[in-house]
């Protein structure tokens, strides 16, 4: 999907987020030349597109006490994989899930998720309610906590985009 | 944090309209008046509680391209390789996990073949495997972490 130039540069205007204003859409338009309406009709455009998910609040996990995350992956039959994602995401904790190829021998998992909880064993109760829930107490899987997180950068696009942002935000340091 | 801040919080998680006076929108679902919310807002990002209060996006919906890559980095190389990995630009950020595979990155470029180059690049600066696990799929996460 074509993004014009004037739609990149409201987006990098977004790049911190809306103005705290009664009207912020008429701030940032008044950023770029752009009258209210016209920011208004750009950013539904993009809406519409798909190239915006959702407008909403980014919140630091840490700060709201989730402490600890875990990569959690499952070798689902591809038969069930759908159904199982879905499933998943559906599960109180589950803040990421994605199906992704498998590269074996190394690596022979297809399902991701990503799961946060106040500490450790509150991940892992939540792991095990959404295994039982999705169906998948049966099918291999292991977890991965995290460990020391050596980088976070500011996008390449300015703001962050939704994958990433959902990944920087799961870390203690974040 | 108190109960208003915490409704705040999980309401506008999920979404926020896109109209000419939003917060007072968002603030009537909340029963509570606009200036209320824009004061509570300000206070949790000075907080750091939000980070960030806006759209989010698909890299690829601007013709870039993002990934999930790991390797398997010898213990006493951790740091060496964390740095050279590091070093590059599109290496968005990069965590320590406890596995065999004990190092993961996502990688966010301009363009899909920038993903191939950079793992290239990577696996001749490091000698060392790169496996690239692109997404093939979401499944849309419904609930976001309560406050």
């Amino acid at each position: 999907m074509d993004v014009t130039e004037a739609e990149r540069a409201l987006l990098a205007a977004l790049a911190d987020g809306l103005p705290l204003h009664p009207r912020p859409f008429a701030a940032l338009g008044e950023t770029l030349g752009l009258s209210e309406g016209e920011t208004l009709a750009a950013l539904r455009g993009l809406q519409a597109r798909g190239v915006v998910r959702r407008f909403g609040v980014v919140v630091r996990h840490h700060e709201l006490g989730y402490r600890a995350n875990a990569m959690v992956v499952w070798d689902v039959p591809d038969g069930m994989v759908e159904a199982a994602g879905r499933a998943l995401a559906a599960a109180p904790g589950v803040t990421l899930c994605y199906r992704r190829p498998r590269r074996p021998p190394a690596w022979p998992y297809n399902l991701f998720c990503m799961i946060h909880g106040r500490d450790r064993a509150a991940v892992l109760r939540a792991l095990d309610w959404a295994a039982e829930a999705a169906g998948l107490r049966e099918v291999p899987r292991e977890v991965l906590f995290s460990g020391r997180r050596f980088k976070q950068r500011g996008a390449v696009f300015g703001p962050a985009p939704a994958e990433e942002v959902a990944w920087t935000s799961s870390t203690a340091a974040s | 944090m108190d109960e208003l801040d915490r409704r705040i919080v999980n309401a506008l998680q999920g979404g926020f309209p896109v109209c000419e006076r939003p917060f007072a929108a968002a603030a009537e679902g909340l029963g509570i008046d606009e200036a209320t919310l824009l004061a509570r807002l300000a206070a949790l990002r000075a907080e750091g509680v939000l980070s960030r209060f806006g759209p989010l996006w698909k890299a690829e919906g601007l013709g870039g391209a993002v990934t999930l890559a790991a390797m398997a980095v010898p213990t006493e190389r951790f740091e060496a390789v964390a740095a050279l990995v590091n070093a590059h630009p599109e290496v968005a950020h990069n965590y320590e996990r406890d596995h065999r595979l004990n190092m993961w990155f996502v990688l966010a470029t301009e363009s899909a073949a920038a993903i191939a180059v950079t793992i290239r690049a990577i696996e001749a600066e490091t000698g060392l495997a790169v496996l690239n696990m692109p997404r093939e799929a979401e499944y849309h996460v419904g609930l976001r972490l309560e406050a």
